[in-house]
């Protein structure tokens, strides 16, 4: 199999450059859903003997007067999904939930509760925000001590922001809730799509040391040299990650459903932007 | 040349039997491995809270406000070293930390300042700007005050919960003033936590002879006095006027129990008094006989029994309008201690049992599909080779499961993620090396070369590649938190495993194939 990956890459950057503004758009407008892990608030799964009217749940909460509200049916009609924000006077979150249990009804089974104060919030945002930079930097300082010339770097660095962003975009434009799972998915989305990019690198260093070709179609060579690698390892971690998806439940559907797009995109972007941009960026070596 | 090392095959051998020794402990229930002779492991994999069910609170600690009552104590001692040197004052109170005063004359303020460090703290600075004194704490002062606060707190907090019959529950304190509670497999946590968050301090005052009624028509309250609300809001009494001269505090009591009043049938909460305290309730009974006692829990008035008689034993009885769970809590609470401080909740998790099994029983049925999807795969694509692959994957998860238990690491559902996730690029190592065989056959080598020289290639690219997810997977440890640490770990150790089962395992079992079998053509 050869196919001249090279030659698509003028389609690749645009359609990749199409990506990125969507997912910046959707970012600046729709914003993501941010769940209480960040945002702050309480959050109940109940599940009820009988599938609940939803308007008659909603009619309860909002007598409590507490402030918004969100009600969702979660993977099972019986199952509800009650997000909660907290803005009246009352701060003492024990008694609001007792309250809510009270209205909802006590012999509901609460399967889950969770409340976030709005300093922790914040204070998870940051710690957020520190994992993943933290994480592209280091990626970033390993290509570019292990590989020779900054151009491998950057490459591999710009296909990682590329893979980064159009998550965010696909949290963005699906509305899955993003919260500290998401960002495990995201920095799990990062190591994988390095680790294409490393593999696809590491053939052109090889090659590099034994061939004479010109260093485009060197690339082209390299990169269909990994692409049944490439393309195996992606089918069986889509497997497993459709099988989780399916069956794995309720609670981690969102991060494995942006981990499944994350394979798909890391792995496109391994093979249509990394290396490319490496001749883009004026990668020259010495022949002999 | 090929060939198969008997040291290789030793340490393959050695790894894959701790592999075994480790994983059986698992097989048994948490009271069944106890009973297992010693020689074998009892190390288990813990699992989450996500997964057992239970709770895991975030708590503050408010220190500042044993900062504000020291800072007030302050305040009383410079006014009674003043008094005592007939100095004329103005604008003494209390900050933050410390307090401020103004001395009238401003020849006396360098006595005072002498008298001052005489009588107070060695560690309080004491600052002059004309006659303006400010004496703050120091740093030192702020931050053992904080400790100390947190400790107690710590130590309160785990009395309560150990009361409460909670079983294995860790307590521990995170940076300066917050403290990590882990409950697992609580039934009823909204009661913990509200066992947790009351500060109970336990306070014995005397009642007023005037009533609230009285003293509001007359617009004054006495001198000395001041307005508590009834604990139980459905009382007739709804307020009680109470001298504010606190007697007796619970720090004072030897124990305490919910007992059923043999007389009235109510639920009572019997106490008793340490000797100091027995002696003194003693003599506040003897001198206020006839009148009534005010019990204030946390400013509020719980009891206010009249004293009928002189009670010198040391016991007595705290009689409220309670139910039995309510006895039982204020008997845990007294028997605890008060908090030094207030404690805020700023973060809890909880999940219920059966969300908990839900979440087992998924994460079993995705691991086994996942796997079986993989294994299947693998096999159709390259046969001989892929069933070699699949016995490495087998071995993988059997490795960080067992590896998992001997670390006594702890299981959450993002974990079970991470080994389902382990399993798919487990196989990466595999297939690296399969197709470098593939292409090395391609060019012409002979079957030996190319196993050799594919794994020799594939050595270098397993490693780099490896290493950038081992970056994010130890990032995510270091900044993730509970059920994402899990991932984390699993992540790791599925990394560190799958190269093992990949480099060293397969290569030796391939070697074996190919040198007993020698196949004049291999499918891969």
């Amino acid at each position: 199999m050869n196919i001249n990956f090279y030659k698509y890459r003028i389609f690749a950057f645009v359609f990749s450059t199409a990506i990125l503004l969507v997912s910046t758009i959707l970012f600046a407008y729709k914003s993501l859903n941010l769940g209480i892990d960040f945002k702050g608030g309480i959050m109940i799964e109940a599940k009820f003997s009988e599938t609940p009217v939803i308007s008659e749940l909603r009619k309860k909460i909002e007598n409590l007067n507490i402030g918004n509200s969100e009600i969702q049916e979660f993977g099972d009609p019986s199952i509800i999904l009650f997000k909660l924000e907290n803005s009246s006077a009352e701060k003492n979150t024990n008694l609001i939930i007792d309250k809510f249990k009270e209205s909802i009804g006590t012999e509901a089974d609460y399967r889950r509760v969770e409340f976030v104060g709005p300093k922790v919030g914040k204070e998870l945002k940051i710690i957020a925000l520190k994992a993943i930079i933290f994480s592209l930097i280091a990626m970033f300082i390993y290509i570019w001590f292990r590989f020779s010339g900054w151009q491998f770097g950057l490459g591999a660095l710009i296909a990682l922001f590329h893979d980064v962003i159009s998550t965010i975009g696909f949290f963005s434009i699906t509305q899955v809730e993003f919260n500290l799972a998401s960002i495990a998915a995201i920095l799990t989305i990062a190591g994988y799509s390095i680790n294409d990019t490393v593999v696809v690198f590491d053939r052109i260093r090889e090659n590099l040391v034994k061939s004479d070709l010109e260093f485009s179609s060197l690339l082209n060579k390299s990169i269909n040299q990994t692409l049944s690698r490439t393309f195996m390892t992606s089918v069986t971690t889509l497997l497993a990650l459709v099988a989780l998806f399916v069956f794995g439940g309720e609670v981690i559907k969102g991060f494995v459903s942006a981990m499944i797009w994350g394979v798909l995109i890391g792995t496109y972007s391994s093979i249509f932007i990394a290396s490319p941009l490496i001749i883009l960026f004026g990668y020259k070596y010495n022949k002999g | 040349m090929l060939k198969v090392s008997k040291w290789n095959l030793f340490f393959i051998i050695v790894v894959c039997i701790s592999g075994l020794y480790f994983i059986l402990p698992n097989f048994y229930g948490k009271s069944e491995v106890t009973a297992l002779p010693s020689y074998i492991s009892k190390k288990q994999v813990n699992l989450g809270l996500d997964l057992q069910g239970g709770s895991h609170l975030l708590l503050e600690v408010d220190t500042r406000s044993v900062l504000k009552e020291e800072s007030e104590n302050l305040v009383d001692e410079i006014r009674s070293v003043l008094r005592k040197m007939k100095v004329k004052y103005l604008n003494l109170g209390s900050k933050v930390t410390g307090a401020v005063v103004t001395i009238k004359d401003e020849q006396m303020v360098s006595p005072v300042i002498t008298e001052l460090r005489k009588s107070i703290n060695k560690q309080i600075l004491i600052e002059n700007e004309g006659n303006k004194l400010s004496l703050l704490f120091s740093e030192k002062m702020i931050s053992d005050s904080r400790n100390r606060t947190v400790e107690q707190s710590i130590e309160v907090v785990r009395k309560r919960v150990d009361e409460s019959g909670t079983k294995e529950p860790t307590i521990q304190k995170q940076g300066n003033e917050r403290i990590i509670v882990q409950l697992p497999g609580v039934k009823d946590p909204d009661r913990i936590k509200t066992l947790i968050g009351r500060t109970a301090k336990l306070n014995f005052h005397m009642l007023d002879k005037t009533t609230v009624e009285l003293a509001e028509q007359r617009g004054k309250f006495p001198a000395g006095t001041f307005k508590a609300l009834n604990a139980d809001p459905t009382a007739y009494e709804k307020e009680f006027l109470v001298k504010k001269r606190v007697l007796l505090t619970g720090d004072r009591l030897k124990n305490a129990a919910a007992t059923v009043d043999a007389q009235t049938g109510r639920y009572v909460v019997a106490f008793e008094f340490d000797t100091k305290g027995a002696k003194k309730f003693a003599k506040i009974t003897t001198e206020n006989t006839y009148q009534r006692l005010a019990i204030l829990l946390d400013n509020r008035v719980i009891s206010a029994p009249q004293i009928r008689e002189p009670i010198t034993g040391g016991q007595g009885n705290i009689s409220g309008n309670f139910s039995a769970n309510a006895a039982n809590d204020l008997a845990v609470l007294l028997r605890a201690g008060s908090l030094p401080a207030p404690i805020q909740v700023l973060e809890e998790r909880t999940v219920g049992p059966s969300l908990g099994l839900d979440s087992i029983e998924a994460g079993k049925k995705a691991l086994i599909i996942g796997f079986m999807l993989v294994i299947i795969f693998m096999i159709i694509k390259y046969r001989v080779f892929g069933f070699v692959a699949d016995l490495a994957i087998i071995i993988n998860v059997i490795l960080l499961v067992s590896m998992l238990s001997a670390i006594e690491a702890t299981l959450t559902m993002p974990g079970i993620a991470g080994i389902v996730l382990t399993v798919g690029m487990a196989v990466d190592a595999n297939v690296l090396v399969f197709e470098r065989i593939r292409e090395e056959l391609r060019s012409g080598r002979s079957i030996i070369n190319s196993i050799e020289l594919g794994y020799k290639y594939a050595l270098k690219t397993i490693i780099d590649a490896n290493f950038t997810t081992l970056i994010a997977a130890l990032l995510l440890f270091n900044y993730g938190s509970g059920p994402i640490k899990g991932f984390a770990v699993t992540l790791s150790i599925g990394i560190l495993t799958s190269m093992f089962s990949a480099l060293i395992l397969t290569k030796m079992i391939v070697s074996l194939w190919v040198l007993k079998f020698k196949p004049n053509k291999i499918y891969i």
